[in-house]
């Protein structure tokens, strides 16, 4: 079973809360996902609608909540954000999101790892969004972050795992979990990631912008079971028709 | 099969847990052509698939192995062999080791080089066209410590590019002292991961204690050394778990320390003094077998072949998995400067200067390398 | 609506000038946090306040008053990736 930070986890699908049609929509997806963990996002409330209050409709025993920073620019605004995330949610659980550029919305390295270590000092669970960077996603284990979540593509493509040979490094190489963050646009995508031995997934436009958002959401669901499921069984045969070509190394030199 | 879990992600620390030496045995053996196959199909390899290419089922795939190894050594590494040599400074040792020829019993001249000889013997190397020593000693810290290595390495490290130690373990910030004297790598070998057999043939001595030993490359990596070196002899006990076993602790250590690079040693048990017989015979096919699947299971790992291995089998080894070897070797305190010098440590069994074996290195189409790294970019 | 216009339709009282998410508020003097988050119909365990770039603990909100010119922030969750 995954576990972060102590806590364990049944699904490996984590799912965004972002742009989705509606409350009740939003709702059902993220019910037929299995998710166990959603992101959320922080914003002021709306003076000239208080009541709308997206969340109030997600039951937080059911679904654990991950705050983000999204829109932090730099260390100081996540670290900001963290404290009010802490404040709204009630929770040290953080994805740390530093994203400069608004083109892109690519991860900024250096201030998302000067925020992680503020933070781990702070008591924080640091969950850190960055791009397929292995030394960065070492470096962020060093000082204490709970997982790492290396981008398949950047935010919003739906291009998927266009990181593959930068993830299956991480991968390999991590200690903490390693959660593929954004730009996984099907289902397929997902399978791809879990195969090749991520420790889970987050998926939201994929979801939330689907002609039918509920069935989406299952199909992850059951794409992210059948990848782990591959991977715990030993996936990786080749084939060998290509090795037939390559020479033949004498041994006759050895004795014995 | 399930493979061993070695390693609690979410724990600060991590523990080194092996399996029950008989178990990695008996994994080994489980394994059958099927799992030698699937094993050589991977692309990334598993614990389970590194038992399967160490087993009995595995050795008619020899040459498979082989090709493949050959084929991710010249990935990795290009073709190249890295040479060097060792420099023996001391055969006091305050061990009792079966096999070794210093093992404090041994009636031999013992001798403990001062800092002028080890430097003149150091000068010889370097005369000879060495850019990389290895500074050996045994286990008697009163003879031979900190502070000796630490002064010699400051004598040394204009002469050499690369200054490794085979010495007693130290602790971490002893070993962060030698790393700023310019010693970048340390070799600590666990000698045998089967348990019974190290209480056996460690009869006495600080090196005894084995779950001790085996925490020191760890320490090594902490202290913030480039490379930690690990071996496991090969005579004293099944080689197939020792070689599971070296596995167990490279991917350990991999995840434990990612800045560090990791060799891996393979000394096969010659005669020595005191008259120690192997307790089981490892062919050439066997250590052969051992180090394709080191490195089909670990593609980056540096693999050692030292001269107590014969001219013939090292010249056939070229290209095919080993990374480093050593050339012109005398295992005799002051043996360099003195050839009526006695008291070795063991025999050696390749008895070609540098140039000859970079000359047959290049006969194979490889570059001998004397360094891949200058100790004087580090701070001093 | 700018802030003179504000005070002028208060005027009649002694009503104090607040920045509550970027925008002013005439209120009462002496008015709470916990009074004005009530005011406004918001559930106080859903959300954070920030007063003066401090974050309150969700237990000063009851004894903390609001004194003119305060810069008051209201944060919520919403919908994110």
């Amino acid at each position: 079973m995954l576990e972060i930070a102590g806590r364990k986890f049944r699904s490996r699908l984590f799912t965004g809360t972002g742009k989705f049609a509606s409350a009740t929509v939003m709702k059902a997806a993220l019910t037929a996902s299995d998710s166990e963990m959603v992101t959320v996002a922080l914003r002021r409330v709306d003076l000239n609608d208080p009541a709308d209050d997206i969340m109030s409709h997600l039951d937080r025993d059911h679904f654990f909540f991950l705050p983000n920073t999204s829109g932090a620019r730099d260390a100081a605004e996540a670290v900001r954000l963290a404290h009010l995330a802490r404040s709204v949610g009630n929770t040290n659980w953080l994805k740390l999101e530093v994203t400069p550029d608004p083109r892109t919305l690519l991860p900024d390295p250096v201030e998302t790892l000067k925020a992680t270590e503020e933070l781990v000092r702070e008591g924080f669970v640091v969950l850190p969004y960055i791009n397929a960077d292995p030394i960065l996603a070492l470096r962020l284990q060093d000082v204490g972050a709970a997982a790492v979540m290396p981008l398949g593509s950047p935010i919003g493509t739906n291009q998927g795992l266009l990181t593959r040979f930068q993830v299956a490094i991480i991968i390999e190489q991590a200690r903490v979990p390693v959660v593929v963050d954004a730009g996984l646009g099907a289902p397929s995508h997902a399978v791809e990631a879990m195969e090749m031995g991520a420790d889970a997934v987050l998926v939201n436009t994929a979801i939330a912008v689907a002609g039918d958002p509920v069935r989406m959401a299952r199909a992850f669901a059951d794409a992210v079971r059948a990848g782990r499921e591959a991977y715990e069984s030993g996936l990786g045969r080749r084939g060998t028709t290509a090795e037939a070509s390559s020479p033949e190394v004498g041994l006759d030199f050895l004795h014995g | 099969m399930t493979s061993p879990v070695v390693i609690s992600p979410s724990s600060a620390v991590p523990l080194l847990r092996l399996p029950d030496f008989a178990t990695l045995s008996q994994q080994i053996r489980e394994c059958g052509p099927n799992e030698v196959v699937a094993a050589l199909g991977r692309e990334r390899r598993t614990v389970s698939d590194l038992a399967a290419l160490l087993s009995p089922a595995a050795e008619t795939m020899l040459p498979d192995l082989a090709r493949q190894a050959a084929l991710i050594t010249r990935q990795r590494f290009g073709r190249v062999i890295q040479l060097y040599a060792p420099l023996y400074l001391s055969s006091y040792c305050f061990n009792r080791c079966l096999y070794c020829g210093f093992s404090v019993d041994n009636e031999i001249p013992r001798r403990v080089l001062s800092l002028a000889e080890a430097e003149r013997e150091a000068k010889i190397l370097s005369r000879r066209g060495f850019e990389h020593i290895l500074l050996v000693s045994g286990e008697a810290p009163a003879k031979l410590g900190v502070d000796y290595l630490e002064e010699l390495a400051r004598r040394l490290r204009d002469d050499f590019a690369a200054i490794s130690i085979e010495v007693q373990p130290l602790k971490e910030e002893e070993y962060a002292r030698l790393f700023a004297a310019g010693i970048t790598a340390v070799a600590i070998y666990q000698e045998t991961y089967d348990r019974r057999t190290y209480e056996e043939v460690h009869l006495g001595g600080p090196k005894a204690d084995y779950d001790r030993r085996l925490e020191i490359p760890a320490r090594v990596a902490r202290a913030g050394m480039r490379e930690v070196g690990l071996g496991a002899l090969l005579g004293l006990a099944d080689w197939r778990a020792e070689g599971l076993a070296l596995g167990l602790h490279l991917a350990w250590l991999r995840k434990l320390a990612w800045r560090t690079g990791l060799t891996v040693s393979f000394p096969r048990l010659r005669p020595a003094s005191g008259g120690f017989t192997p307790r089981v015979m490892v062919g050439e096919k066997n250590l052969s077998q051992l180090i394709f699947a080191l490195r089909l299971f670990d593609p980056d790992v540096g693999l050692i072949l030292s001269t107590r291995e014969e001219q013939r089998y090292r010249d056939g080894m070229i290209g095919l998995g080993p990374t480093r070897y050593s050339a012109g070797s005398c295992t005799i305190p002051g043996g360099y400067g003195d050839s009526a010098a006695d008291g070795e440590q063991f025999a050696i069994d390749d008895h070609r200067d540098l140039a000859e074996v970079a000359a047959a290195i290049r006969a194979k189409g490889h570059d001998p390398v004397r360094k891949d790294w200058d100790a004087i970019f580090q701070q001093r | 609506m700018s802030a003179s216009n504000k005070i002028e339709s208060g005027a009649a009282t002694d009503q104090i000038v607040i920045v509550c998410n970027g925008q002013e508020r005439l209120i009462e003097p002496g008015q709470t946090v916990a009074a004005f988050i009530a005011a406004m119909d918001l559930n106080p365990a859903m959300m954070a306040v920030e007063l003066d770039g401090r974050v309150l603990d969700r237990t000063t909100y009851d004894s903390t008053l609001l004194t003119a010119g305060a810069r008051l922030e209201l944060i919520r969750f919403v919908g994110g990736g």
